[in-house]
């Protein structure tokens, strides 16, 4: 029960300095990043600061990590100890380095693959909205049928194919994401393109490519900044999942989810050291919903007014 | 109406199952090469060419493939040559008992929960559901399963794999499974909620709910006579969804408690690369699925009077 | 003949709630109302009425509270009593019309089966007798078909129908007081009509009192006994209907019936060729036909005011004059030319001859534009413009439409009031120097008195550029303002055209005359005069 208490004091310590951050940040700041401040609640803070943290982790992980990546430095399933932080894995290589290193491997490949999916679908849902006919109809159609299977089963299925590589990984999970994406960013831009003010512009003459520019993007940022936030939380849990069941990012690069599959035996034992990784995975992920959470209702509160 | 959305999701159907197929056409050799790889001779990519029937023109064999699996033949495993269907057989039983048994656990729970969240808006139990939610669904499910391990069955409580076969009783089942089940529940049961709690929120600010006010009925005879009609479509809805969604979460949770269900059988199949498997798997998760949403789209045409009742 | 008073509501304050912050919206209001009379409440938007309609059934609605002052019914504190007491008040003595019928009937439901609902449940009949009543009511609203028409939904229901099956259903329990909250002003004109009368007549029938929320004055003079007039909260003044309207005391008061006085100059009849000609156009959407062999020209200098109801092909017009919707058959000319049917065959300056104002400024521009951009882009697309000559010309647009540059130059649409906005609108037609302007209902979202100034703007604009206006318009009133011509249109068809003078002195076709004697005027006898001539000549 220790750590258990640990990890709930480490926990309020973090929004204690969240709280800290965003009350200096209401007196020294100016302008619309003082509105900001003030309306930041304490659980999107809170998030905000868990995102600071693990990008800094990524960037600067071998300079962190006391030991390297991928070398068996000890013997295997090693208690916590003064050298080893976290113990030793299953062939004896550094816990703590490798869960460093997997803030870089496994949110950065999230990242990648959501960015991907996200400009491919963001283009083709806009596009379609502002085009309509035949091509939005056959993208759309395409689109439906691609989602009428499972997002995972899909995945599957195309990992069996095309064998289980991080580029492949990438661009299975990036395909079967950007059907999601353009959905909603076409559902978005339907939103926009009924406005008198594209009317006007498409009176005016002018091209698609300013339409979507200057007229459509900049009154979808809101909603598609919100769509970013939880696509890469969807992509960052398949992506964990994929490498959980062994068909993503594959051994010996250091990776959150493979790494709970890797050690899971030791739960067995009542030992939390797995389960390390898949809290390193949630917190991101409940920190990303948090910011998401409080973009939506700014989103929603402005339409309001 | 609902015919020709019956005939839209069996259309639906069909274009799924040539996606399945399909894919397999993207390889850049064929079956045989990915197959046999280096050892490759001419003669055995030709006999093993002829044995998969991989010679007949791409309709042909989705033809041939399609009629099978509509009878229950699936063809044979690449990786062991036993009948697929063989393998899929209890498995297929198997799942569709863990996945009922946490929808049955899961939808009243979240049901009941987004409702009373909505009515209590910005109340403490609402924002506790809230955050309670958000958190649930940003675990993985490993996560999850794990520590409910760690919890539930280091005491001893309950089982943390699932030794299952026909000849055990309903009972020990459910208690075998619980770990499992409950695992689905909570990530599924924090989806529904949020989708409910959104759904009856969105209605109660329409203005016949206001009307209804206005007329002086009590807050009981608004919600079940005025909202609960009109929230039924999406309540349905929002149900097909998330059963939707345990059968993507069934394959997670079957790994980890080592449930013998067909997510299993399509991990192991993906692992060793079994193209026929993971088509006749892929296909019965997808056909669930399709089938399900269809369900939810009938259901509520009929519960929609505008769709029902034509000028 | 004072009757005993009903309803007595003294110093009520009403907050509203924006973001975290609560303003105060109504400020202050005392308001009697004896049985059976009725009271006209009236103001532009944000005048708080609504809120003080829904306080006398002693109802807040979410994110609004009472913060002070009475409100007594009949005796009975609507304030302190028990939610159950008012409860038993709502829908049985005190009854609510809502401006949405088809917003406000719940789509779950058959009408006879709403309309029973406030009866059985607050146990004034059984349901066979309110079922019964139903019918009866429904035939004395006028509704066609009073014995089918309860067993529709809601959906299967015109607009009008379903406004007069509300007011029957408020009546069903016949209560002491209904608050009629805009009831007509989502209708047409003609249907307006049907329903004031419908309701008027209901009223007087049943001896019930009302109070009758609206903006437009020529309504609630047909309908009010007296009228009290609201403005941002406060009361302006109350007076009996016809000392109102013939001597109001307050500037205020004043400057609203002051709108209708306002007309431009007869011009001279045009002489040379018209700068637009639509020639015998008919147009569809996919297979559904909105124009029928529609022709009209467009003069320099002139306004030509195409009328109709919602659904005439006014619009539709509109959108295949700027090519929009390329017309089945007929054409377009420009300057005797032929316009290319599709927007995508048209050249730059062709495009720039005809430019738009739209109705709602609030859709019609971009809110994350800035009005530097929003008014410079047609200056730098269609002109060339750039740099020091384009910022030159932007201010002077601003200035054009009496907008301080320095001001507002850097700012977006949401930092702008609605006639603010409009006259963005009309700067950014005006920036690409074209010879005609559409202007699509421009003043029919905004009050009257700002309606007042941008139809002098564009007046003045008009008159210093020799500008066209082709006028799209629900309202006979702006038409009999600022029109120079006239096009009459009826599904999709033109009833009638000519000038102003023409048109407005009979003989008139049959839609013409429906149309512009439905409009109604400031008189508290016109609707029953109009009833009455209208039955003597059916007769």
């Amino acid at each position: 029960m220790g750590f258990a208490a640990s990890v709930i004091g480490g926990l309020a310590a973090l929004f204690a300095i969240a709280a800290g951050l965003r009350a200096v940040a209401r007196i020294s700041l100016k302008g619309q990043a003082r509105s900001l401040a003030h309306d930041i609640p304490l659980t999107a803070a809170f998030g905000l600061l868990v995102i600071a943290i693990y990008t800094f982790v990524a960037i600067a992980a071998p300079a962190l990590a006391p030991f390297p990546e991928r070398d068996i430095v000890g013997g295997q399933f090693q208690a916590w100890s003064a050298e080893h932080w976290l113990g030793t894995d299953r062939i004896g290589r550094d816990m703590l380095s490798r869960l460093i290193y997997g803030a870089r491997n496994t949110v950065g490949i999230a990242f990648l693959t959501t960015a991907l999916a996200f400009v491919v679908g963001t283009i083709l849902g806009l596009y379609a909205a502002l085009v309509g006919g035949w091509l939005d109809q056959a993208l759309s159609r395409f689109v439906d049928a691609l989602m009428a299977i499972p997002a995972l089963i899909f995945s599957l299925l195309l990992l069996t194919i095309f064998g289980t590589s991080v580029l492949t990984l990438i661009l299975v999970i990036a395909a079967v994401d950007a059907t999601r994406v353009f959905r909603l960013a076409r559902a978005v831009a339907q939103g926009i393109v009924v406005m008198d003010y594209i009317e006007a512009a498409k009176l005016r003459g002018e091209g698609s490519w300013f339409l979507i520019r200057r007229e459509i993007l900049p009154n979808a940022t809101a909603p598609l900044v919100a769509e970013f936030g939880l696509r890469f939380c969807f992509v960052f849990l398949a992506i964990s999942s994929l490498s959980f069941l062994g068909l993503g990012i594959q051994p010996p690069t250091a990776d959150w989810g493979s790494m709970v599959k890797d050690n899971a035996t030791l739960i067995t034992f009542g030992d939390v050291t797995p389960l390390l990784p898949a809290g390193c995975i949630a917190l991101l992920t409940v920190a990303v919903n948090f910011v998401v959470d409080w973009q939506l209702h700014r989103a929603s509160g402005l339409k309001e007014q | 109406m609902i015919a020709t959305r019956i005939a839209l999701g069996i259309g639906l159907l069909f274009i799924v199952s040539v996606v399945i197929f399909g894919a397999t056409e993207l390889l850049p050799g064929d079956l045989a090469n990915e197959l046999l790889g280096q050892s490759a001779t001419p003669e055995t990519l030709a006999a093993l060419r002829e044995q998969l029937g991989l010679n007949d023109p791409a309709p042909v064999r989705y033809w041939n493939w399609l009629t099978g699996a509509l009878t229950g033949d699936f063809g044979v495993s690449m990786a062991n040559g036993r009948p697929i269907a063989d393998l899929i057989g209890a498995r297929l039983g198997n799942t569709v008992f863990l996945a009922l048994y946490a929808a049955a656990l899961s939808v009243p729970i979240s049901l009941i929960l987004g409702v009373l969240a909505a009515l209590w808006r910005n109340s403490i139990f609402d924002r506790a559901a809230n955050a309670g939610a958000l958190t649930a669904i940003s675990f993985p499910e490993f996560f999850v399963a794990y520590i409910l391990v760690l919890w539930l069955a280091q005491t001893g409580l309950f089982p943390s794999m699932v030794r299952i076969n026909p000849t055990t009783t309903f009972g020990d089942r459910l208690y075998m499974t619980f770990l499992p089940a409950l695992t689905l529940m909570l990530v599924v049961t924090a989806h529904m909620m949020r989708m409910t709690r959104a759904a009856i929120i969105n209605l109660m600010a329409s203005p016949y709910i206001e009307m209804a006010r206005l007329k002086g009925m009590s807050p009981l005879r608004i919600v079940l006579r005025h909202a609960l009609p009109n929230a039924l479509a999406p309540i349905i809805n929002v149900i097909a969804l998330n059963l939707a969604y345990l059968i993507t979460g069934v394959v997670v949770v079957e790994v980890v408690f080592v449930y013998p269900g067909l997510g299993q059988l399509m991990v192991d199949a993906v692992s060793n690369r079994d193209i026929a498997v993971v088509q006749a798997v892929a296909l019965i998760f997808a056909a669930a699925y399709v089938a399900l949403n269809l369900l939810a789209d009938v259901l509520s045409t009929i519960t929609n009077p505008r769709l029902m009742h034509r000028r | 003949m004072a009757r005993e008073v009903l309803l007595k509501i003294e110093g009520l304050r009403i907050e509203g709630r924006a973001g975290d912050a609560w303003t105060e919206i109504v400020k202050g209001i005392d308001l009697t109302l004896h049985k059976g009379e009725v009271l006209g409440l009236i103001g532009e938007s944000g005048a708080g009425k609504s809120t003080v309609g829904l306080a006398a059934m002693g109802f807040a609605r979410d994110g609004c509270r009472i913060t002070g002052g009475s409100i007594l019914f009949d005796g009975i504190d609507l304030r302190q009593a028990p939610e159950a007491e008012r409860r038993a008040l709502r829908g049985k003595r005190i009854a609510y019309v809502a401006q949405s019928a088809a917003a406000s009937f719940n789509p779950s439901h058959k009408l006879i089966d709403q309309y029973c609902e406030a009866p059985v449940i607050h146990g004034v009949m059984p349901r066979d007798e309110a079922a019964h009543d139903a019918i009866d009511l429904y035939r004395r609203m006028q509704l066609p078909d009073p014995e089918g028409i309860g067993f529709r939904y809601p959906h299967q229901v015109s607009g009008g129908q379903l406004q007069r099956a509300m007011t029957a259903m408020a009546m069903a329990c016949r209560p002491d007081l209904i608050i009629f909250d805009e009831p007509t002003t989502a209708l047409d004109v003609t249907t307006q009509i049907e329903v004031l009368a419908a309701i008027r007549d209901i009223v007087r029938q049943f001896d019930t009192a009302a109070i009758y929320i609206t903006h437009d004055l020529a309504v609630v003079a047909q309908a009010a006994d007296r009228i009290k007039v609201l403005l941002r909260g406060d009361e302006v003044e109350e007076a009996p209907t016809r000392q109102m309207l013939e001597a109001p005391r307050e500037d205020y008061t004043k400057s609203l019936w002051a709108v209708r006085s306002f007309a431009r100059p007869e011009q001279p009849a045009p002489q040379a060729a018209p700068i637009l000609s639509v020639q015998n156009v008919s147009a569809a959407y996919g297979k559904v036909p909105v124009l029928d062999d529609v022709s009209f020209d467009i003069h320099a200098g002139r306004t030509i005011a195409v009328v109709g109801e919602s659904g005439s092909g006014k619009s539709t017009a509109a959108r295949v004059i700027t090519g929009l919707l390329p017309p089945k058959s007929g054409g377009v000319l420009f300057e005797g030319k032929p316009l290319p049917l599709a927007l995508k065959g048209r050249t730059r300056d062709q495009l720039r001859q005809v430019q738009m104002i739209y109705q709602m400024a609030d859709t019609a521009l971009n809110p994350k534009l800035r009005l530097r951009e929003l008014i410079g882009r047609p200056a730098q697309m269609y002109l060339g413009l750039q740099g020091k000559a384009l910022e030159t010309r932007i201010r002077d647009l601003l200035d054009l439409i009496e907008l301080d540059p320095d001001t507002y130059i850097d700012r977006l649409p949401g930092e702008l009031s609605g006639g603010q906005k409009q006259r963005i609108g009309i700067a950014r037609a005006l920036a690409a120097e074209p010879k005609i302007i559409i202007c699509d209902e421009v003043t029919s979202a905004l009050d009257q008195i700002v309606q007042e100034g941008i139809l002098k703007l564009l007046t003045r604009l008009q008159d210093e550029f020799g500008l066209a206006y082709m006028f799209i318009t629900h309202d006979l009133a702006t038409v009999r303002a600022i029109a120079d011509d006239v096009v009459v249109m009826q599904r999709g068809r033109v009833v009638e055209q000519g000038p102003k003078a023409e048109m407005f002195a009979p003989p008139h076709a049959p839609y013409t005359e429906l149309l512009l004697s439905s409009v109604p005027e400031m008189d508290p006898d016109w609707l029953t005069r109009l009833l009455e001539s209208r039955a003597s000549a059916s007769v």
